[in-house]
């Protein structure tokens, strides 16, 4: 079964407990300037919302890198940069048309969400349910509902 | 059984073959490369002048038997000729390949300008694994390095250079370093920059001749004599499609092909740097040198070659670079166009810089400097020719808020009320 990072932006506070927890599994420090999701503020409407890698089918990222530093992990799907094959060249991050690989100056390579060989962080310390880790074939469900109720609810045309 | 003929093993070359292989399990497929190594990445070179990684480190695929568990036959050859009536590549040698479907991915050459002494030993291209190799004998600590040409491609080796401790003398004919990149402000902040890192930069002038004593000794077109243990020639590429001359395939700069990758040969296919392939959005056939656009096109004629129906939607310019620690990018039309609208945000003293240009309520190209955080919506906003609506003011205003505008306007998340809003898609 495939599951996904499923995202809720309703459900989003701004906590940035995703954002502190990404950047702890990935390099032991509390540091959401390190954190592969990112949650934006949105002022002017209140809204925030987290934001990561949606680990894209034809990955541009992947298919960008001339050096095969970016594999499938064939348990989780994710699309995993190897730091250790990866030169630097920064390809992948303008390929990406998401914004969702990102140049690390400190390592001198690229990062983005793997998500976590199956354990998301972000999602375990998401208080509140907007970042969930779900079979993907279920991630459309509430949006159907919402649209089924719409449409089921309006008066039949004569 | 279908049979797949490729000409290349670079990057466009294989990810073809992948695909190929990926959705035809019974196909054959031959690649045909015409350098020794296995298929390597061109774009790891710089990397292994500096040191980072080994000659391995530039294969395109690391396991040794990659090739072989897909099925794909990789074998060394020179393509001399087409015939497209038989259906057969001709190579070097006179052996004669068929095929029924034929993939043209041979990539470009670098080009040799018409200077005297350009063909002296001492003087080198940059492109291949045996030019690097020569590269690294003669670019040791303290030698004398003379560069030919400031644009991508040698602002991209300069770091390997440096970094190797030559005394780097670097001579650009046009106004700005990598002026088909960056605009004015940008390529004055990158020439600033090698400067201050100690690289002798000279702009608007030329390599008049090379005179083949040691050490080589080279004349400039502002009266300068350079001394060099090495002269870099990289001054540009073209596409390698010399042996096309006289074939019925018609050519522009590269092989010209409709958005399906076919040329005007059926059955016929080219994709990478050695393809002029047709661009949707402005209706003109572009040659695009770059990682990204090479895969893509090879993957959607890999598709075509197969049966399937898939055609390119464009074909955007996009670079990025990474000169002595100066990371600089650009997207589309960097350059603007009449009529439209232009923000230009500058910190020269932090090395930060944005230029954002604007055709109505959409962002139609963009340079950056020292801006890495999410610089791919600048893809997404450019290559999604989303709708900016309020948020192109707040660009105007504050160029920054790119990663919140492409997520306000491209995904509407900061505006959903729920399901049925009708921003969402």
């Amino acid at each position: 079964m495939q599951k996904v990072l499923h995202i809720d932006a309703g459900k989003c506070t701004g906590c940035l407990q995703c954002e502190m927890a990404c950047s702890y599994e990935n390099y032991q420090v509390f540091a959401p300037s390190k954190s592969r999701i990112k949650v934006f503020d949105f002022h002017a409407t209140g809204k925030k919302v987290p934001y990561t890698c949606t680990q894209c089918d034809e990955a541009w990222c992947l298919h960008a890198c001339p050096v095969e530093a970016i594999t499938v992990d064939k348990a989780t799907g994710a699309k995993v940069v190897s730091e250790a094959t990866c030169v630097g060249c920064k390809v992948c991050t303008i390929a990406c048309p998401f914004g969702t690989v990102n140049y690390v100056q400190e390592t001198g390579k690229v990062q983005k969400c793997d998500l976590c060989g199956g354990e998301p962080a972000c999602t375990e310390a998401c208080p509140t349910g907007a970042i969930t880790y779900i079979d993907a074939n279920w991630t459309g469900l509430g949006r159907m509902a919402e649209w089924a109720n719409k449409l089921g609810n309006q008066p039949v045309a004569n | 059984m279908t049979h797949h003929v490729i000409l290349g093993a670079g990057p466009a070359g294989v990810i073809a073959a992948e695909t190929i292989r990926k959705h035809a399990p019974q196909d054959a497929i031959t690649i045909v490369g015409d350098e020794p190594e296995p298929p390597y990445s061109r774009m790891a070179i710089p990397y292994l002048l500096a040191g980072n990684i080994a000659e391995a480190g530039t294969h395109l695929r690391h396991a040794p038997d990659h090739f072989e568990r897909q099925r794909i036959t990789v074998r060394r050859g020179r393509a001399v000729s087409i015939d497209t009536v038989e259906r057969e590549v001709a190579l070097e040698g006179g052996e004669r390949l068929g095929f029924d479907r034929l993939l043209i991915a041979t990539g470009s050459r670098p080009v040799k300008p018409p200077v005297p002494g350009i063909d002296s030993p001492g003087v080198h291209t940059c492109w291949t694994l045996d030019d690097a190799r020569h590269i690294m004998q003669l670019a040791t600590k303290g030698a004398r390095v003379l560069q030919m040409g400031a644009g991508f491609i040698g602002c991209i080796i300069m770091e390997a250079l440096a970094t190797r401790g030559v005394k780097l003398t670097v001579v650009e004919m046009g106004d700005r370093m990598v002026p088909r990149m960056m605009g004015p402000t940008a390529g004055g902040m990158i020439k600033a920059w090698c400067e201050s890192k100690g690289i002798t930069v000279r702009t608007g002038a030329r390599v008049e001749a090379i005179e083949a004593e040691a050490p080589l000794s080279a004349r400039l077109s502002t009266g300068e004599r350079v001394a060099a243990d090495l002269v870099i020639n990289a001054t540009g590429v073209k596409p390698a499609i010399g042996f096309l001359e006289g074939s019925v395939i018609a050519l522009g700069v590269g092989v010209l092909t409709d958005a399906r990758m076919q040329t005007n040969v059926p059955g016929i296919y080219a994709a990478g740097d050695c393809a002029e392939a047709f661009d949707a959005l402005t209706g003109k056939t572009v040659v695009s040198a770059i990682q990204p656009n090479a895969a893509e096109q090879a993957r959607i004629a890999a598709l075509n070659m197969v049966g399937q129906c898939a055609s390119l939607r464009q074909v955007t310019q996009i670079n990025v670079l990474d000169t002595l620690g100066m990371i600089s990018t650009s997207f589309g039309n960097w350059q603007g166009v009449t009529g439209g609208e232009h923000v230009e945000l500058t910190d020269e003293t932090l090395g930060r810089h944005l230029s954002l240009q604007f055709k109505d309520d959409v962002l139609i190209g963009a340079n950056s400097v020292g801006w890495t955080d999410q610089v791919g919506v600048l893809r997404g906003l450019v290559e999604g020719r989303v709708h900016l609506g309020p948020w192109k003011d707040e660009l105007l205003r504050d160029p920054t808020l790119l990663s919140k505008a492409y997520l306000g306007a491209a995904q509407a998340q900061g505006q959903w009320v729920s399901a049925a809003d009708a921003r969402r898609r």
